[in-house]
This record gives C-alpha cells, structure tokens and sequence, in this order.
C-alpha cells in the first residue's frame, strides 16, 4: 500500500489491519459518545462473524454491543427507530446478501422518513456489511449488491478498500445524519496498512487517487482498487502508466476526481467485482462519456463478474469473478485503440 | 389472558371530550370521501369511519414524550395525536401548509412535534422504528413509550413478527395496537388469517396481551392506559388488540363488491362507535348538534385553509432527499 507518511518526531505510523481499523473506529466512537451502539448477529461474545467486533462486548457490555435475533428486518427497523430519536446505531447485517431481507427496511423506510416527513426527521444510521467472493460460499453469501442501493435516493452508499480508508469513512458515516451503508469486503479484513496515529475522519464523496499515471484512468472499488494496482504495476512493465482512482464513495460519487483524470489519461476502465451488467460501472461510463466525451480516445471498458450467481466449485468462483488479469487485458484494450 | 390490569376510568367530562373528538375524526373523514368524489384530492385515501374509538382511546391515554408510528388509515390516529385539521387536510391537498409539507400524503401524515412518527404505506412497516425508538428510551432511561398502530392484515407479515419477537425480547417501553377491522383490504379475515383471537400471535413471544371492544372508547382508553403503564413501569411491551369495524371500503372510492350485501348496513346500526359513545352519555338532540357543528365548522374551515394553502414549487421535489 502506499502511504510513507510519518507521525510526530518521525517515528513510524500505526499499521492497522483492514478489520481492526473498523474496530478501531467502532470503538473510538463508542468512547466519545453513548448516543453510539452496535448490534447484530453474533457480535458480542463471537465477536462477529468476521471477527471485527472481537473484545468489544468486554469494553462497552451487553446493553452496546447487542447480539440480535437472526432477525435482518427487526434489527435494521430497529436502528432506524433509534436513529430517528437521536442515536447513532451501527448495526451489522452478517452477509450483504441479507440486506435483501431488510431491503424493506433500508429502501422504504430508512431512505424515505426524511423526504416523506417534508424534512422533519433524521435517520443517523449506520449499516455495517461484508460480502464478495473468494472463500467459496456459494451463491447466497459472496454476492456483491451495492449498486442496489445506490440506486435509492436517500441512502449513502461507502465501499472503503482500505484500512486507513475504512477506519476514517467508517467515523463519517457514524456522525452522518442520513442513512449510510457501509460495504466491506470479505477478503480484505487481513490488509494492512498505515494509518493516521489520530483517527482523522474522511469525507463521504471524496475519491483517493492511489496511484498517478498518464496513459489510463482504472476506477476501481472494494477487492479490485488491489487487483487493479496489481494490474497497474504490470502494464507499467509494458510502459503503460496507469492512475488508479477508488471513488470510495459510491453514493455520493466523486465525479470531479474521476473525470478530471480521464481528461488527463483519455482512456477509463472501470472495475468492482459485482457483475457487469447493469452494474455500478455501467454509471461510472455514462458520467465519463458525458462529461468526458471530447476526451476520450477509447470506448470506457467495464470489468466485473460474469452475469451468473456465485459458484461453489473454487475453479468456477474463480472463473466468474475478475482478478489482476482481467483488469490488465481491459487497460491493454483501451491502450490499444 | 392478560395480567395487565385495566384501571381508571375517564370521567364524564372526559367522555364528552373524546365524543367532540370522536365526531371530529368522523366528519373529516366524511369530508374526505366527499372532496376525493368532486375530484379535488390526488393520492390514495383511507378512512377509518368506525374506527374512532381506537385512535381517541388509545392517544388520549398517551403521555407527553410518548409516539405513536401510524398506518396507511392515518387521518384518526393523526387528528386525536394533537395535528390540527388544517394542516391534515393541507397536507391531503398537497400544500406547504401541510403537516409534511406536501410530500407525504394521506399514508404519509407525520407531526415530529407532536410526537408522531408517521404513517406508514408498507403494512407493518412502522413497528421496528417503534421499538427502535422505545430501545433508545430504555437507553436513556427516559419514561417514555413507542406506541405502534397496525391491522389484522399486518400480523400476517414478517416484519410485525419480528418487531414483537426483538420487542419482548429486549423488554422495551412499546405498546403494539393492532386494530382488527376483520378486512386486510377486500380479504376477509376467513381468508387471511387462521385463528380468531390474534392475542395468540402475542402470547407465542411471551408477550403481555389485551383483547378489548373496540368500538367502546371508555374500555380502549382504560386498556390503553393499563398498557402504557405496564410498558412505562419497565415490565415489557403489551400487545393491545382492539376489536373493531371498517364501516366503509379499504379506500375512499372502493365499491365494496367483496363484501357481503348488508354486512356494513347492519354494522353501522350496530357498531359504530360515535352512536354507542352518544348513547352511553345519553346526548340530547340538542347536545348533540352543538358538538356536530362544531366538527363540522372545523372541518369546513380546514378544507378553506387547504384550498387556500401554497402550492410548492415542483423543484421543491429535490429537497429533504439528505439531511
């Protein structure tokens, strides 16, 4: 990862990994703050099922850690009323695949008390959630569905790649005064990287630029912005520089970064692991040509999962969803035109 | 079933302000079909003519700092939480005025002020943000308790389940009115729901339960009260369930072909819960009238102020989308 910044007197920066920077974040924010809780599925003496809120129930107790029901509906509706008088739940939805169990919850609810109330209420919420491919779960827990929810006025929409990353957009969507879902990826709970020794909040809707490059723009989210340095690391062997932008954000996105650098590159890929079609990156493309248009010298390239569900069998997970190679073939077919 | 003791009884000054309310509710909902017939009112509508009881017990029985989460029959609930007409009726017609400014509607009434959470069009919806917000009371220890109104069609959805099932679990200050008007729209209760005493779908969580005429507002407002003080004392959520009478269709407009020839005739000679509340305090004509008018006037006034209301501009539609 990049970042060579250094703390006070030169010592080295915190190294945190990817989860314990959203339990970091967690954790500051629930020793500022009472207002702030955590509950979900086998969070307090498991830890998670991702072993993020590990040593939390020890720290803060039963009544702000709060092991829920497996109950997907309840426990949102239930942040959401909480939101609505003031609090700041985070409340931690196991597998992304079951925010379409409380999609009621998220979509008609938490996105539209706001608007339906002529602005009179706030849903300060936080969704924690995790999915994606590369463990082999099959097709009802690997899935990627954020591009549902950033379709929805209302909600913010976060896909932090990185620990520092994570760490600060997670404090943003906590002190937010709308609804934010918050997705992590599975495989990237074990990254680490340094980190701001004081915990410095990220604004939502703001890009990181993780690599420069001339030759072409790869707006990347969640497990591929790493494929996509991987990928980048490779074209430079062939001479072909390449910037790596994560949006970070997703809902609001970052526009200006994005198409500022595909007026400097003139050639865009976009990649997330979620399938192709009709995916996030299909938007990405569409603000690209729009605002880009006079600048492009090569049709946007899109990369993402094949239009199938998740497979088990590890040959075909891997078949379906994109990697490093992928990213590569797209920067080499935007280069090559 | 219940171990929640019903206690005080409203006094005859109170019965007669529940009867002013009662009317109140009664004519503005008549007012409504009315100005939704002559064309003058978008959206979906509908009204809880016969249902009176339930609303004016169950929030006269409410403290200050408790809330209510309402339906997509929300007029009653909305008028007997303490929202003035005008700004319901505002808000029908679509105006700033209105008591969500004009982007809410009918299955959208909401008074943040006045305690109330909103009216909600996805049935069942609203009882998770109820105990969500009956948690955080809990959280603060501030007596306060969630009140959630819902139907006999909601307890057929997994959102009410849950809600009741996290409820109980967590023992938060929320009281669960489930009106049982017998019709989940144009589905009779025979269609959509296998048993007869919905207190069972409480009692299978544990849960503290009242089964109560609905249509005797005096017997509402001492349940409601039992059950406030149960959730308030920190003994649990209560599950109140009042038993009542759609005396109109699932909409304003709804020709009612699914229901059986007479069946809302003989109800309203039967069960319509004004007429009992006038008998019970034995109205003369004349005492009668005066609270008529008096509805009435109001009513005709809120229809003026509506009429009269401001127009928002149609690129106010991009506002409130974020706080």
């Amino acid at each position: 990862m990049p970042g060579t910044r250094r703390g006070q007197k030169g010592r080295p920066l915190p190294e945190l990994s990817y989860r314990e920077a959203v339990r970091d974040a967690l954790s500051q924010a629930m020793r500022k703050d009472e207002d702030v809780f955590i509950m979900g599925e086998d969070i307090a003496e498991m830890g998670g099922s991702m072993g993020v809120t590990q040593g939390m129930l020890d720290e803060f107790g039963p009544e702000r850690v709060r092991n829920t029901p497996i109950s997907e509906i309840a426990l949102v509706g239930t942040g959401i009323g909480a939101a609505m008088q003031g609090m700041r739940p985070v409340v931690e939805v196991m597998y992304e695949d079951f925010l379409t169990l409380a999609a009621e919850q998220l979509v008609n609810q938490a996105a539209k008390h706001r608007y339906m109330s002529g602005g009179q209420l706030k849903v300060p919420l936080t969704v924690r959630t995790q999915g994606g491919a590369g463990w082999s779960p099959g097709a009802q827990h690997a899935q990627q569905l954020e591009a549902w929810f950033v379709h929805i006025p209302g909600l913010k929409v976060l896909f932090p790649s990185t620990a520092s990353d994570v760490r600060g957009l997670l404090w943003s969507a906590i002190y937010d005064d709308n609804p934010v879902i918050l997705f992590e990826h599975r495989t990237l709970y074990g990254l680490k990287e340094e980190v701001p020794a004081e915990l410095e909040p990220i604004p939502i809707g703001k890009a990181r630029v993780h690599r420069e490059g001339e030759d072409v723009t790869v707006v990347a989210t969640g497990r591929l912005v790493h494929e996509a340095l991987s990928a980048a690391a490779e074209a430079e062997k062939g001479g072909v520089s390449v910037e790596v932008v994560d949006p970070r954000t997703l809902q609001p996105l970052d526009e200006e970064t994005i198409v500022e650098s595909v007026k400097k590159t003139n050639r865009c890929v976009v990649a997330h692991e979620a399938v192709t079609r009709m995916g996030f990156g299909a938007e990405v493309a569409a603000v690209v040509q729009h605002q880009a248009f006079d600048w492009l010298d090569a049709p946007v390239e899109r990369v993402g999962a094949k239009f199938t569900p998740i497979p088990f069998a590890p040959v075909m997970e891997e078949f379906v969803v994109p990697h490093a190679d992928d990213v590569l073939e797209a920067i080499q077919q935007t280069v090559g035109r | 079933m219940a171990k929640v003791e019903k206690k005080g009884s409203a006094s005859e000054e109170q019965l007669r302000e529940f009867f002013r309310e009662m009317l109140l509710i009664r004519r503005f909902e008549e007012k409504v079909e009315e100005r939704f017939r002559a064309g003058e009112l978008p959206g979906f509508l509908h009204v809880a003519i016969g249902q009176e009881a339930c609303a004016v017990g169950v929030c006269r029985a409410l403290e200050e700092g408790d809330i209510i989460a309402s339906t997509h029959r929300a007029h009653g609930h909305t008028l007997a939480k303490g929202t003035h007409p005008n700004e319901i009726m505002a808000e029908l017609y679509g105006k700033i005025e209105g008591c969500s400014h004009g982007y809410g509607g009918s299955m959208h009434l909401y008074d943040v002020e006045r305690g109330n959470l909103g009216a909600n069009a996805v049935v069942g919806g609203g009882l998770p943000s109820i105990v969500g917000a009956a948690l955080a009371f809990k959280f603060r220890d501030e007596p306060r308790v969630g009140v959630a109104f819902f139907g006999d069609g909601a307890t057929n959805i997994g959102t009410v389940h849950e809600a009741l099932n996290l409820a109980q679990l967590w023992k938060v200050p929320a009281v669960f009115v489930c009106e049982n008007n017998h019709w989940a729209e144009s589905t009779p209760a025979s269609q959509h729901v296998p048993i007869t005493d919905l207190t069972k779908r409480a009692a299978a969580y544990g849960m503290e339960a009242m089964r109560i005429d609905g249509q005797d507002v005096e017997e509402v407002y001492q349940a409601a009260h039992a059950a406030l003080d149960h959730a308030r004392e920190g003994r649990g959520p209560v599950f109140l369930l009042l038993e009542t009478y759609r005396l109109t269709g699932h909409y304003v407009g709804d020709p009612q072909v699914y229901r059986p020839k007479g069946e809302v005739e003989e109800l309203r000679q039967t069960q319509d819960p004004v007429t009992k509340l006038r008998e019970r305090l034995g109205l003369t004509d004349e005492e009668f009238e005066e609270a008529d008018r008096e509805a009435r006037e109001l009513v005709e006034a809120s229809v003026e102020f509506a009429k009269n209301g401001t127009d928002p501009k149609p690129e106010d539609a991009l506002k409130n989308v974020y706080a």
